[in-house]
């Protein structure tokens, strides 16, 4: 009996295990199988090489690079998207007027396509004919490159990318505020604890769970999310918006050179990997769960 | 509301589906596959697909799926990825620059091994010499040209006028160019640059329009083997020194990169008096700009140089004999005179082959729109875009040195001496 429910048990996991394997484990293994190969010439087969593809990782400029871009770009992005996010959340769930058109109105960049907003951005950053400089101009203060400018392209990317993101992360947080207890609200006025006070003991840790869910998507995100850098920079100028996971395409699909790619996705698994553990390790444990 | 016309339409083209399918099953059909980039303005799928018809109507035997793949890089990635997972493409038009690596990736068969009859080897000669040097290897052509370009000058008359020089004269030479350039930067009254008298792109492909600097100052980026580079030579040095001026010498362009998917639109909206461009761009320029424009050839130094640019039609090894006939057929089709003068009168692309400017329709075309012949005029100072094995990478290292120097990060010398030898580096196994 006991081991008919546990084959039972397996059998429902099935369909999901398969897809999990077909998709994500197997595909993660042949990755790092590939980086251990020098890449293929023309119809010979590949030739083992060791940890020579890591090597040259660890001495490639361009790499080391996109992986600072990258840190930058996730320490800013992910925070600054997450506190707009939970601002936007915070007013639009109050009782104000028009508050079905203003959440749409935040949730909107979430709706267009990455490619097709880049596209737009790219002509806001037009320097010449770009809307922030002329905004910038109504205030008498010089144009920026932006794009152009191996200071201002990665913090240009980073704009964008948080415009995008924190609609998104807004979702979330509404929902869970929707679904607070009123009664605890209640009760904290009776005791005249302040505003603040309310919203730093009581709002911010019952949305904790929220914000570890949401936490671990951005910082995901940070490092999937490179469409715009095909539109917007390609990665430069000289390497200055360079981006991990743009860099393992370029090396995949312009540079023709899959194993390289594979060794860059490794690293890249094993420190989503370590993140991720490191996220649910250390938060979980101090989240309050209802 | 019950549309008659519309409906009339679609009874015909039921007609014409069943008479094809009453034709499919009468004799075999022969179907292709071709992928191909767009990388300049303009409704250029349209043009492409309508060639594309009248191959068929010309040809009921063959059937052929062209697929717009994005730009020259998804073209390629789209191709190769459809020959791996064993989707059928016997032919694709790309980058002119990939051939090296194309090659070596063993995707390509080369078109002397398909041509069979005299006349079609005499075919193979009947292009531009310039356009094919990046299509021959070794003098086995792999590569026939199409959709191909060199950079030329657009400048807008209207401003030199204004700024007292006299339109008919664009700048011949690299001092000219600074000194108009400077007469052409207008200040507002905060001195914040309203106009700039010149803009040469350095996004997307910076290596092309160094490529030009470099074959002005009468140099060339490789060899055509595509095994050595020469980014250090002191004549590539000089040219990246002067692109760098007009930005922080003579301040006739701005500083940092300059971007390539916005600039045709800067120079229609007036923000710079000269653009350095694709000829690709012609038409869509053409119907743009509501002043008057001109185009020149690029600015001499010792001479005057352009790369030439643009795609070529390559025929997949992955393919059977049938195939390739009617893929020949195909390539044959699209470049013929005719073809390529309509092609060229749409886009601004080149006419391909010298009978093609023979045409009645460009010859009364560059006859009412001079502009259209500079493109061809200039290929007698032409010379091939950078193609080497490992391209991609070769490429970018050339890019990252270029966008360093205009972006003040790094002296010409170290950033093309830096280059330079991570490119021998790679390129030392071929």
């Amino acid at each position: 009996m006991k081991r008919l429910s546990w084959l039972h048990a397996w059998l429902m996991l099935l369909p999901a295990l398969a897809m999990l394997m077909a998709f994500t484990h197997i595909p993660a293994l042949t990755t790092i199988w590939h980086s251990l190969f020098y890449p293929a010439r023309g119809s010979e087969p590949e030739e083992f090489a060791g940890l020579d593809n890591y090597r040259m990782m660890l001495d490639d400029d361009v790499f080391w690079q996109a992986l600072n871009n990258n840190l930058w770009y996730a320490l800013v992005t992910v925070p600054a998207s997450m506190v707009l996010a939970l601002a936007m959340a915070l007013w639009v769930n109050g009782k104000i007027r028009g508050r079905s058109a203003l959440r749409l109105a935040y949730f909107t960049p979430t709706m267009l396509p990455m490619i097709a907003v880049a596209n737009i951005w790219l002509f806001f950053y037009s320097p010449e004919i770009g809307l922030f400089n002329k905004v910038l101009g109504w205030f008498g203060v010089a144009g920026i490159n932006w794009l152009g400018d191996t200071d201002w392209a990665l913090p240009s990317l980073m704009l964008m990318t948080i415009w995008k993101e924190a609609g998104f992360f807004m979702i979330f947080y509404l929902a869970a505020l929707q679904a607070l207890d009123r009664d605890i609200y209640d009760a904290a006025a009776l005791e005249g604890a302040s505003r603040w006070y309310r919203f730093r003991r009581l709002t911010l840790p019952l949305l904790m769970p929220t914000t570890l869910f949401v936490l671990v998507n951005a910082v995901l995100n940070a490092f999937k999310l490179v469409d715009h850098l095909f539109i917007l920079t390609k990665g430069g100028p000289n390497n200055a918006s360079n981006l991990l996971l743009y860099y393992i395409y370029e090396n995949a699909f312009s540079f023709f050179d899959a194993n390289y790619a594979a060794t860059l996705t490794v690293v890249l698994l094993a420190m989503l990997i370590l993140l991720a553990l490191l996220q649910f390790g250390v938060l979980e444990r101090r989240i309050h769960y209802r | 509301m019950l549309d008659k016309g519309k409906l009339h339409k679609g009874k015909r083209l039921l007609a014409i589906a069943v008479t094809s399918l009453a034709a499919t099953a009468a004799q075999a059909q022969t179907e292709l596959t071709m992928y191909y980039p767009v990388s300049v303005g303009g409704p250029l799928t349209q043009v492409v697909d309508g060639m594309i018809e009248q191959f068929e109507q010309q040809n009921p035997d063959i059937d052929v799926n062209a697929i717009y793949a994005g730009n020259y890089n998804d073209a390629r990635m789209k191709a190769l990825a459809a020959l791996k997972s064993g989707e059928p493409a016997q032919l694709s038009v790309m980058f002119s620059i990939d051939v090296h690596e194309l090659k070596d990736l063993d995707a390509i068969v080369s078109f002397d091994d398909v041509v069979e009859t005299d006349e079609e080897r005499q075919w193979l000669d009947s292009f531009y010499p310039a356009l094919m040097e990046n299509g021959k290897v070794d003098g086995t052509t792999w590569g026939i040209p199409f959709q191909r370009s060199t950079i030329v000058m657009y400048y807008n008359k209207d401003m030199f006028r204004e700024a007292g020089l006299d339109p008919e004269h664009p700048p011949q030479n690299w001092d000219e160019l600074a000194e108009m350039g400077q007469k052409l930067v207008k200040k507002d009254a905060d001195g914040n640059v309203e106009r700039w008298g010149a803009m040469i792109p350095s996004t997307g492909y910076p290596y092309w329009m160094f490529g030009a600097l470099a074959k002005q100052n009468g140099a060339d980026l490789m060899n055509s083997a595509g095994n050595e580079t020469y980014f250090n030579k002191p004549e590539m040095v000089e040219a990246l020194q002067y692109w760098k001026d007009l930005g922080s010498k003579y301040n006739v362009m701005p500083e940092g990169t300059i971007e390539w998917g916005t600039l045709r639109q800067n120079f229609l909206e007036g923000k710079t008096a000269m653009m350095w461009h694709s000829t690709g761009n012609l038409t869509a320029v053409k119907n743009a700009a509501d002043f008057d424009f001109g185009v020149a050839f690029l600015p001499a130094h010792k001479n005057f140089g352009s790369p030439t640019g643009g795609g070529n039609f390559y025929l997949f090894k992955d393919a059977t004999p049938d195939e390739r006939r009617a893929a020949l057929k195909l390539v044959r089709f699209m470049t013929s005179p005719e073809q390529a003068a309509l092609w060229s009168k749409d886009t601004g692309y080149m006419g391909v082959s010298p009978a093609a400017y023979e045409t009645d329709i460009l010859k009364q075309y560059v006859a009412e729109f001079p502009p259209a012949a500079v493109a061809r005029d200039q290929l007698e100072y032409a010379t091939a875009e950078l193609s080497t094995h490992q391209s991609g990478r070769v490429r970018k290292l050339l890019d990252d040195a270029i966008q360093s120097v205009l972006n003040g990060q790094a002296e010409p010398q170290e950033a093309l001496d830096s280059a330079q030898n991570q490119a021998k580096r790679i390129l030392s196994r071929y």
